[in-house]
């Protein structure tokens, strides 16, 4: 059907020898092999911590690794300048709800041309990276938000860790005194903004193709009764989810909606006891989260040799082997469904991260490369709505009819 | 510059005699006037005009992150434009420029001129003051947004721990949709004190003493002598500082960005902000392209007086 695809299927075909003795050299440890010459260019927004991983996965695929790690704010636009001048790295991590947009764009390769699939890992996973039927990410781990709480305030206060909207309500409002609030979340006019919302809004079954409809509006009028009861300070509304953790560390906040990335700073940090759960639904049933996580892509290079390699390694970033290691580097939940069970047994603090994953969505499961614009829209109508400018079900309505 | 180029060369021509000699030497001179100028015009047309250019085609195409890999930017008229126009957020934006940048000038000008004429007096320490003043300038945008932002912070900012200790209850400086733009002017008007106070310093410099001698032996003085010297004096130097801080307010993001993002609610977006999520952010570089244009016309127009006013002043 298309030319390209068919040419590319032929390479992989025509380059399996090729693999397979590369396959046999890193296993049988000689030098030799066809592509164990190559150096695969890899970009990202990670740490040097990542390099490591890199290295394990370049050894089992022979290949050698050149690592870029650029500013995360400046990915996007630094990929769009090499898409244009055809200088993308071989091996590209993407915030994965980018990876629909940029594969929009032609400028990544389906990995299902390399054999490569999303058996076996959580099913968000697939919906985030897959663009008109093909995949073109793997996320070898992910992450979501849950509710942490301090159970030293908690267990003062004689209250239990939060399962429904009512519960969270009446704890919210029974930790707050003095100083301290009894809940936090980010409400920021960014996509981070958006990001903490959805689970209200998702769980309480909004949806982002219409978003003024009676469930969301019920969500955000929840959002706001906790602003409201100050429970939930009004700087919300200003904090990025760095704040929020600040907020909770300080002891100024005795619960808080963050992801599993804070776990270093929040073990760092002196006489604080904290645990988590998942977001509270109205009804308990299970929260739908949003689906985090970074995913691996392989650039359309025009070099076919490399490309395959590049697949290779995303495939070994990919394995349950692999996603245990890079949780236990990163503190996020391997997205393979067996192998996050288990790590969720040896490391109780991303249990609930774990649980929530499960039943998470993915942003761009349902807009694709649109979502950007529905999640505009998304934290406009929470800003309106918590400063009050407009009351839940208007400022909902306002926002989706705003044309940009 | 180009103007006396180019009536050089024009003038070339028609002094040239019959002269075969004489008028390989004019050419020569001509060859030699164009290379003169030709770094400005490579420069300019570069750095300047290219992108100026790109940004108005830009305008009027679909240009997407699709665009950088494909090439494909298909022409869509005036549809960004209509969009533009269009949003509600527009003409919000509008009026939070115009806010903003008559706030800003306005306050950094009396301020920055206040303090120019009180350190006109020498007084033990005032060289060290002055140059204490210059600090709000020297300091990275960013890093002093994000120091304004925990200082501005309702619950445990340091502002409103001071106001609390007299009884004023915590200000909702950037929390609040009314407020959060008082609170940005206020911070860009602490930016741009230094650069008022300076060159309005140095405009004071420049007026002769004899002028207030002379003037005193007259009966004027203090207020009088203000009015009837020293503004006359500094006018021009006057009209530069506001044309130059209007331009450069005009295209302000950072410190917006770094404060409030913009929000809330979108209650301090301006051109310059909103111009910059659409093309950074939601990716839309046709709309993002279509507003910088509209703050393109508006910077022009106060350029265009720059010029006006600074010939107008090299004249007299």
């Amino acid at each position: 059907m298309n030319p390209i695809r068919i040419i590319a299927a032929a390479a992989a075909v025509a380059l399996v020898p090729v693999a397979l003795t590369a396959c046999s050299s890193g296993s049988g440890g000689g030098g030799g092999g066809g592509g164990g010459g190559s150096t695969l260019t890899i970009e990202d927004y990670y740490q040097a911590s990542y390099d490591p991983i890199y290295q394990t996965c370049a050894k089992q695929v022979g290949a050698k690794v050149k690592i870029n790690h650029v500013a995360g704010a400046g990915l996007i636009a630094k990929v769009l300048q090499q898409a244009s001048s055809r200088t993308l790295p071989d091996v590209l991590m993407l915030d994965n709800p980018d990876v629909q947009q940029i594969a929009a764009s032609g400028a990544l390769a389906p990995l299902n041309d390399y054999g490569l699939n999303a058996d076996g890992l959580v099913p968000a996973v697939k919906a985030a990276n897959s663009y008109k039927g093909d995949l073109y990410g793997l996320e070898p781990v992910t992450n979501s938000i849950a509710l942490y709480y301090n159970k030293k305030l908690l267990s003062d206060a004689g209250v239990t860790p939060p399962k429904t909207w009512d519960e969270l309500r009446a704890a919210a409002k029974k930790l707050t005194s003095g100083k301290t609030y009894g809940f936090a979340m980010s409400n920021i006019n960014t996509y981070e903004g958006t990001w903490q919302f959805l689970p209200f809004f998702w769980s309480n079954g909004g949806d982002e193709k219409d978003i003024a409809t009676p469930q969301a509006t019920q969500a955000l009028q929840f959002v706001l009764d906790l602003q409201n009861d100050g429970a939930m300070s009004k700087s919300s509304i200003n904090w990025a989810q760095a704040d929020v953790d600040n907020q909770f560390i300080a002891g100024k906040a005795a619960m808080m909606i963050n992801g599993p990335w804070q776990l270093p700073s929040l073990n760092a940090a002196k006489g604080l006891e904290f645990d988590s759960v998942p977001i509270p639904t109205r009804t308990g049933d299970p929260t739908v989260a949003p689906l985090g996580g970074e995913a691996f892509t392989v650039p359309q290079t025009r070099d076919k040799d490399r490309m395959k390699l590049a697949a290779k390694f995303v495939g070994c970033l990919s394995s349950a082997k692999m996603q245990t290691t890079i949780a236990g580097v990163t503190g996020n939940v391997p997205t393979n469904e067996s192998a996050a069970d288990e790590w969720a047994k040896s490391h109780p603090q991303v249990a609930s991260f774990v649980t929530t994953v499960k039943t998470a969505r993915a942003r761009t499961g349902e807009l694709g490369p649109d979502w950007p614009k529905a999640a505009t829209k998304i934290y406009t109508a929470v800003q309106l709505a918590l400063t009050g400018k407009a009351a839940p079900s208007a400022a909902l309505q306002q926002a989706q009819s705003q044309s940009q | 510059m180009t103007v006396s180029a180019r009536a050089g060369v024009a003038a070339g021509p028609l002094v040239a005699s019959g002269r075969p000699g004489r008028s390989r030497a004019r050419l020569a001179s001509g060859v030699t006037r164009w290379l003169f100028i030709a770094p400005a015009v490579v420069f300019v047309a570069v750095f300047f005009g290219y992108p100026v250019v790109k940004n108005v085609l830009m305008s009027f195409q679909d240009y997407t992150t699709r665009t950088f890999f494909t090439g494909e930017a298909p022409w869509v008229g005036l549809a960004n434009y209509a969009q533009t126009f269009g949003s509600a957020v527009f003409t919000t934006t509008l009026v939070n420029t115009a806010l903003f940048t008559i706030g800003s000038i306005v306050m950094q000008f009396v301020i920055g001129l206040g303090l120019a004429l009180f350190f006109r007096r020498n007084f033990p320490l005032s060289g060290f003051l002055r140059g204490l003043l210059l600090l709000p300038w020297l300091l990275p945008l960013i890093a002093s947004s994000a120091v304004w932002k925990w200082l501005l912070d309702q619950d445990s900012g340091a502002i409103n721990q001071f106001l609390g200790l007299f009884g004023v209850p915590a200000v909702p400086w950037l929390v609040s949709p009314g407020l959060a733009l008082v609170a940005v002017i206020g911070v860009n008007i602490w930016l741009g004190i230094p650069f008022n106070t300076t060159i309005l310093y140095s405009g004071l410099q420049s007026v002769p003493p004899e002028l207030y001698e002379a003037a005193s032996l007259d009966g004027a003085t203090g207020v009088k002598a203000f009015r009837y010297v020293t503004w006359p004096s500094i006018r021009s130097v006057v009209s530069v500082v506001i044309v130059l801080g209007i331009v450069y307010t005009l295209k302000v993001v950072d410190i917006i960005l770094g404060l409030t993002g913009g929000g809330p609610a979108n209650s301090t977006q301006t051109l310059a902000t909103n111009a910059y999520h659409q093309s950074f952010v939601n990716f839309e570089f046709g709309i993002g392209a279509a507003i910088s244009n509209v703050l393109i016309v508006v910077s022009f127009l106060f350029a265009v007086v720059y010029i006006s006013i600074s010939r107008k002043a090299a004249d007299e």
